[in-house]
């Protein structure tokens, strides 16, 4: 159970921050972040029902600027890039020729001719490798700034109202600011990039900054969201907020050999794109004995976990790949890849959890909505 | 919290408090703390025969399965159903309301000084 961080372990701007703060850390796509600071359920419960404040500077972060920075990416990604107007937002993948997925991004214009894209802090190495790879033939610069940015989160029904009692921050326009749109702001006269996106199923904002400015971002925050409810929230509680929220984590509901449309993401394809990368393989489709993801309920207080089977009788019809007692509903929640026979909503099926079986029923996702 | 000095320890992170025959196993502190909010626990049945260094039960939290070795022989003679109820007491008290399960033992095995304990969680 002890475990000593890899020597050459990335540590956050906000590391000290954490540390003062009490927190446990973990070893996460080679970045040493917080897991917890006190309670999981607490941050969880806090980000429900107040805010929580997540440090995700482990993130990739890339810009793309120049004459053909739309065109570009409407042949590197999986979405219609070029559609989106400046100020928006898009979640998107990149694919494989094969059709599998090598990432989920998410893609903000900032200009007609510049573009950022937030990718997994994992897939930092194959994502800024295919995005140099298909630059070619294309007016466009590719820069990773990873390294210069911080990433902090403000997620939960109260967000808004901690930014906005937040001194020195300034975000012209931020109440009307819809989900999936972004402006610029300051922070003590420092350009600051502010999104409504997250990964949580809460209103809530992404504030991008230079690292060297995060520690004074994340104290200004703290002091003026405290008295709001404002929690520091780890890892642990970011991924049952999400998995609640039903949205996928890359390595466990996607992967180089998941198809989007397996994921439930073929909406995200823009296949009348007259090309980009895995076309073709996106037409052909991932073929008739493809599993698909999908939602199961159980009762009580059993658990699947990733890698768990799921049965149906004594046949293995699926593979569970992310699961937990759902801190808000109660009782256990996973997703699960399932043969497409066994996919419909009712269905009832089984899994093995350590040699016992647990009732679950098919149910669609995501397993919890806020009210708007 | 600390470790109390009078309890023994196992390398499976658990603690044995000895009162005669009876042995009083619970999870330490810091196991409690790497597991997180614990949510379920599931325990042996009173009257079985458990074997030293077997799994006989299991903390499970929002993250992550621990499971329950035996770190004595013997029969159960008692289990915490406080903690089944309320498996937040694992965490809230370790050492105390947090305990798990009471064995019978005939012969205790070699565990460890809260000294030696200690010294594998630095």
């Amino acid at each position: 159970m002890t475990e000593a961080p890899p020597p050459d372990v990335k540590r956050s701007p906000l590391h000290a921050v954490h540390e003062a703060a009490g927190a446990s850390f973990t070893d996460f796509a080679g970045w040493l972040m917080p897991v917890r600071y006190s309670s999981d359920l607490a941050e969880h419960h806090a980000v429900r029902t107040a805010a929580g404040i997540f440090d995700i500077s482990h993130m990739a972060e890339f810009t793309i600027e120049g004459p053909d920075a739309a065109a570009y990416l409407d042949h590197a990604l999986a979405g219609r890039l070029s559609a989106i107007a400046i100020g928006q937002a898009k979640y998107t993948l990149m694919l494989t020729e094969g059709g599998g997925i090598v990432d989920d991004l998410i893609v903000y214009r900032q200009a007609d001719e510049e573009f950022l894209i937030i990718a997994n802090a994992g897939n930092h190495d194959p994502v800024l490798a295919e995005l140099r790879v298909r630059a070619a033939g294309f007016r466009v610069t590719v820069v990773d700034i990873s390294d210069d940015i911080a990433l902090i989160a403000v997620q939960g029904p109260a967000a808004l109202a901690v930014l906005k009692a937040t001194p020195s921050l300034t975000a012209p326009g931020l109440d009307e600011l819809g989900y999936y749109r972004h402006l610029d702001g300051t922070f003590e006269g420092i350009p600051l990039f502010v999104a409504r996106t997250g990964y949580t199923g809460e209103d809530g904002f992404e504030l991008y900054l230079p690292a060297d400015r995060a520690v004074a971002l994340w104290s200004s925050l703290m002091a003026a969201g405290t008295p709001l409810g404002l929690v520091p929230a780890g890892l642990a509680s970011r991924d049952t907020l999400r998995l609640e929220a039903g949205m996928p984590l890359y390595g466990h509901e996607l992967g180089l050999d998941t198809f989007p449309e397996q994921a439930g993401l073929g909406r995200v394809v823009a296949v009348k794109k007259e090309s980009f990368v895995g076309k073709r393989a996106i037409e052909a489709g991932p073929g008739e004995d493809a599993r698909v993801l999908v939602g199961l309920a159980s009762e009580g207080k059993r658990a699947g976990r990733a890698g768990y089977a799921v049965l149906s009788g004594d046949t293995v019809v699926g593979e569970v790949t992310s699961g937990a007692l759902s801190p808000t509903l109660g009782h256990p929640i996973a997703m699960a890849y399932v043969d497409r026979a066994v996919s419909a909503v009712g269905t009832p099926l089984e899994i093995d959890v350590r040699g016992s079986r647990v009732a679950a029923s098919v149910v669609g996702l995501p397993f919890y909505e806020r009210e708007k | 919290m600390a470790a109390p000095a009078d309890l023994k320890y196992t390398s499976e992170h658990e603690w044995v408090l000895v009162a005669g025959s009876i042995a009083t196993v619970g999870i330490t502190a810091y196991a409690a703390e790497k597991l997180g909010d614990i949510v379920y626990v599931d325990l042996p049945k009173v009257g079985s025969s458990i074997a030293a260094g077997k799994v006989v039960g299991e903390i499970e939290s929002t993250k992550s399965v621990g499971e329950l070795f035996a770190p004595v022989a013997g029969t159960v003679v008692e289990t915490n159903e406080a903690v089944v109820t309320n498996p937040e007491l694992v965490n809230a008290d370790p050492f105390g309301e947090g305990w798990l399960i009471k064995v019978e033992f005939a012969q205790l095995p070699e565990l460890l000084s809260l000294e030696q304990y200690t010294a594998l969680t630095v």
